[in-house]
C-alpha cells in the first residue's frame, strides 16, 4: 500500500455529524481513562484512532455504542443522545456496527446464522430475505462458500471477515473497529484490511482503532492520536505522521516504526 | 534399513505406515497393560482370581441355585419353605415373581393396575420423544402438557368411566417417575431464572436469588420434606388441605432448583465476555441475547454436571419414604413386611436397584451422546 493511492474522501461536512462527543469523561474506579474528549465525526468520514496501549482508544469507541458507560459529558450518535433510556440505546445499536479484536462470532451458530440472527430478531426481517442479504455480504467479503460451516472451522482472517459481514447485515450507518487485526497472524492481516478498504470505498462512516499505519494513510480522512485518555493530536494522516507536533506522538511513531 | 536420508526427512511425503504389529491388537494391549512386569503380572493374576471367584459364586446364587416361584395357598399366602432352605445358597426370586405388582404399583387397586402401567409407558415415551433433537420445537411443550394431563387422568380417574383412585392409594414406580419428572421439569426453568437473577444488575433481584439458593442449599432435603409434610399444613386455613404428594413435589422442585441454578450459573460464567458484548453490539435485547446466544452455549457447557444433578435427584426422590409417600423404594420395603416374605430384602433391593440403574444409566448414556453430537464440527 503506498501513500499515493489514498481513497477519495466521501465526507459530507454539511450534514449534522454522525457522532459527536462533548467533554466526555470516564473513570474505571479511580483511574481516569477518558479526559475531556471532544470529537465530531462527519457522515462518511473515516477516522483512525491510534495510541499506545492503555491510552483509552478502545474505551472511547466502546463508549460510542455504550459497551462502556461514560460518566460525564455528552455522546450523540446519529442525532440520538446516549443515556440510560433503553429505547434510545437499542436505536443506536441498530445503526452502529462493531467489529472486535477477538471476532466474537457465535460458535454455536453457522456462519450464515451468525449473519442472519440480528436482522431476523432485531430488524424483524423475513428469514429468506435475511439469508439473501447475508449471502450478498458474505460474497462481498469473499467467503460465501463457508456459509454453512461453524466459526471454529474457519481461520482467524476468515472469522474476522465474517464478523464484518455480520455487522454489515444490520445495514449500519456507522462502523466501529476495535483493533480488528491485532489478534491475527501476519498473513491474514491483509485480507481483513482489504475488506475494510473495500468498505471504506462505499462511503461508510468508520472509526477504527488500529496500529496499521499503512491502512491509516490509505483510508483515513483523519487520524487521532490518543495518550493517557486524551486526544493529543488529530489531523490528516500525511501531516500527522510526517510532521508530528508533540513529543508524545514522536515517541509513539518512532516506537511503532521500529517495530515494523 | 531405511533409505531415507536425514536431508530429505524435512519435506518427506512418505506414505503413512501402519503401526508395528507388536503395538496393536488385544495381545499387545494385554502385554502393555496387564503383564508389563512381574509386579503387574502378579496383581493381574490376583485380581483375576478374585473376580472369577466372585463371579462364579454370584452366578451360582443368582441363577443356578435360584428359586423362581413358590406354591401359593388359595388364601393367597405363599409357602416360602423352599426359599428359606436355600437361603444363602440360592436367590429367592419368587419374591419378585409374587410381589412385583405390589412393588411397581403399591396399593393401587389391583384390577386397575393397567392404568399406572400405561402411565409408566407414557413417561418413558415422553422421555424418548424429548430426547430426540428433531422434536426440539415449541410443539414439544404441547406434547408435555398433553401427556402429563393424560397421566393425571389415568392416575386419578373419575372421568371417562375410570373409577376414582385417591392419591393416598398411588404408589410404586409411577410415584417415583411423577416426582422426578415434574420435579426436574419445573426445577430446570426455575434454575435458569435464578441463575440469570444471580447475575442481574438489579440488586433486589440478585439478593432474592442469592437468598433462595443459599437458604435452600443450606438445609437437608429431608428437613424440607418434613417441613412440607408436617409444618406447612399448620399454616393453612382450617379445612384447606393441599395434597401431600403435591407438597413433597414442591419441596423437591425448590431443592433441585437451587442446585441446578448453581450449575447453570457456572455455565453462564464460563462464557467469554465477548459473546455478551457481540450480542449487545448487534442490538439484541436482554431476553433475545439470553435465549439465542448465552443459554444455548452455557447449557451445552454444563451438560455433564447438569445430568449429574438430574441423576442425583432421580434417586433422591426415594427420600419421600420418610414422610410416608409410597414411591418405588417404599413399595419394595413394604412388600417384604408380610411374614412369609420377611428376610428376602436382598432380592427385592437388587431388583429395585436394577430399575433405578436402568433409568440413570439411560440418562448418562444419553448425555454423553448429546455432548458429542452438539460439539460435532465445533471447536470447544
Amino acid at each position: 500500500m503506498s501513500a499515493a493511492e489514498t481513497l477519495a474522501s466521501s465526507v459530507r461536512a454539511d450534514a449534522p455529524p454522525a457522532i459527536s462527543l462533548k467533554g466526555v469523561n470516564k473513570w474505571f474506579g479511580a483511574l481516569h481513562v477518558l479526559r475531556d474528549v471532544n470529537l465530531d465525526v462527519a457522515m462518511g468520514e473515516r477516522v483512525v484512532v491510534c495510541g499506545p496501549s492503555g491510552s483509552g482508544k478502545s474505551t472511547l469507541i466502546r463508549c460510542i455504542n455504550r459497551l462502556e458507560e461514560h460518566q460525564e459529558g455528552q455522546i450523540i450518535v446519529d442525532g440520538i443522545e446516549l443515556s440510560n433510556d433503553l429505547r434510545s440505546l437499542d436505536a443506536i445499536r441498530r445503526e452502529v456496527g462493531m467489529v472486535f479484536q477477538s471476532f466474537n462470532l457465535f460458535p454455536h451458530l453457522t456462519i450464515l446464522e451468525n449473519c442472519t440472527l440480528a436482522p431476523i430478531w432485531v430488524r424483524k426481517m423475513p428469514k429468506k430475505e435475511a439469508e439473501e442479504l447475508a449471502m450478498e455480504y458474505l460474497t462481498r467479503v469473499r467467503i460465501p462458500e463457508q456459509a454453512n460451516k461453524y466459526p471454529g472451522q474457519l481461520s482467524g482472517g476468515q472469522q474476522q471477515r465474517v464478523a464484518i459481514a455480520r455487522a454489515l447485515c444490520m445495514k449500519p450507518k456507522i462502523m466501529l473497529f476495535d483493533e480488528p487485526t491485532s489478534a491475527l497472524d501476519p498473513e491474514m492481516i491483509k485480507e481483513v484490511l482489504d475488506t475494510m478498504i473495500m468498505l471504506a470505498e462505499t462511503g461508510m462512516t468508520m472509526i477504527c482503532v488500529t496500529h496499521e499505519m499503512g491502512f491509516a494513510r490509505t483510508v483515513a480522512d483523519r487520524v487521532i492520536f490518543m495518550d493517557r485518555g486524551e486526544i493529543v493530536e488529530s489531523g490528516e494522516p500525511q501531516s500527522l505522521f510526517n510532521n508530528p507536533q508533540t513529543e508524545r506522538l514522536q515517541t509513539f511513531l518512532s516506537q511503532i516504526l521500529r517495530g515494523h | 534399513m531405511s533409505d531415507i536420508t536425514a536431508g530429505t526427512t524435512l519435506h518427506s511425503s512418505s506414505a503413512a505406515r501402519s503401526a508395528p504389529v507388536n503395538l496393536v491388537g488385544p495381545m499387545a494391549w494385554a502385554r502393555a497393560n496387564l503383564f508389563a512386569n512381574w509386579w503387574s503380572t502378579a496383581i493381574t493374576l490376583a485380581l483375576g482370581y478374585l473376580f472369577i471367584r466372585f463371579a462364579v459364586s454370584f452366578v451360582d446364587w443368582a441363577f443356578i441355585n435360584a428359586i423362581w416361584s413358590v406354591p401359593v395357598s388359595p388364601q393367597g399366602v405363599a409357602n416360602t419353605e423352599a426359599c428359606r432352605e436355600a437361603k444363602g445358597v440360592g436367590a429367592c426370586w419368587a419374591v419378585i415373581t409374587e410381589k412385583h405388582r405390589f412393588i411397581l404399583f403399591g396399593t393401587y387397586p389391583y384390577d386397575e393396575h393397567w392404568r399406572p402401567l400405561l402411565v409408566c409407558f407414557l413417561f418413558v415415551g415422553l422421555y424418548i420423544v424429548s430426547a430426540m433433537r428433531r422434536f426440539w420445537r415449541w410443539e414439544l411443550a404441547l406434547i408435555w402438557v398433553a401427556v402429563l394431563t393424560a397421566i393425571g387422568v389415568l392416575m386419578w380417574g373419575g372421568v371417562f368411566g375410570l373409577t376414582y383412585v385417591p392419591q393416598e392409594r398411588w404408589g410404586g414406580l409411577p410415584i417415583t417417575l411423577i416426582l422426578a419428572t415434574f420435579g426436574l421439569a419445573f426445577a430446570f426453568p426455575l434454575a435458569i431464572l435464578v441463575a440469570l437473577g444471580r447475575r442481574s444488575s438489579l440488586p433486589a433481584i440478585k439478593a432474592l436469588c442469592v437468598l433462595y439458593v443459599e437458604l435452600i442449599r443450606g438445609v437437608p432435603l429431608i428437613s424440607l420434606l418434613f417441613m412440607a409434610s408436617v409444618m406447612f399444613p399448620l399454616f393453612l386455613p382450617e379445612g384447606m388441605n393441599i395434597d401431600k404428594l403435591l407438597r413433597a413435589q414442591i419441596a423437591i422442585i425448590l431443592f433441585a432448583g437451587a442446585y441446578l441454578a448453581e450449575v447453570v450459573r457456572a455455565g453462564l460464567q464460563a462464557l467469554p465476555k465477548g459473546q455478551y458484548e457481540a450480542a449487545d453490539a448487534l442490538g439484541l435485547s436482554y431476553w433475545k441475547k439470553t435465549g439465542l446466544i448465552i443459554l444455548p452455549q452455557a447449557l451445552r457447557l454444563v451438560i455433564p454436571p447438569l445430568v449429574n444433578t438430574f441423576i442425583g435427584f432421580f434417586k433422591d426422590t426415594s427420600l419421600v419414604l420418610i414422610i410416608g409417600i409410597f414411591d418405588l423404594l417404599t413399595a419394595g420395603k413394604t412388600a417384604i413386611i408380610e411374614p412369609s416374605w420377611q428376610g428376602f430384602g436382598v432380592e427385592v433391593y437388587i431388583a429395585l436397584g436394577l430399575i433405578y440403574f436402568i433409568f440413570c444409566y439411560a440418562m448418562s448414556k444419553y448425555s454423553a451422546g448429546l455432548e458429542t453430537e452438539l460439539n460435532k464440527g465445533r471447536r470447544r
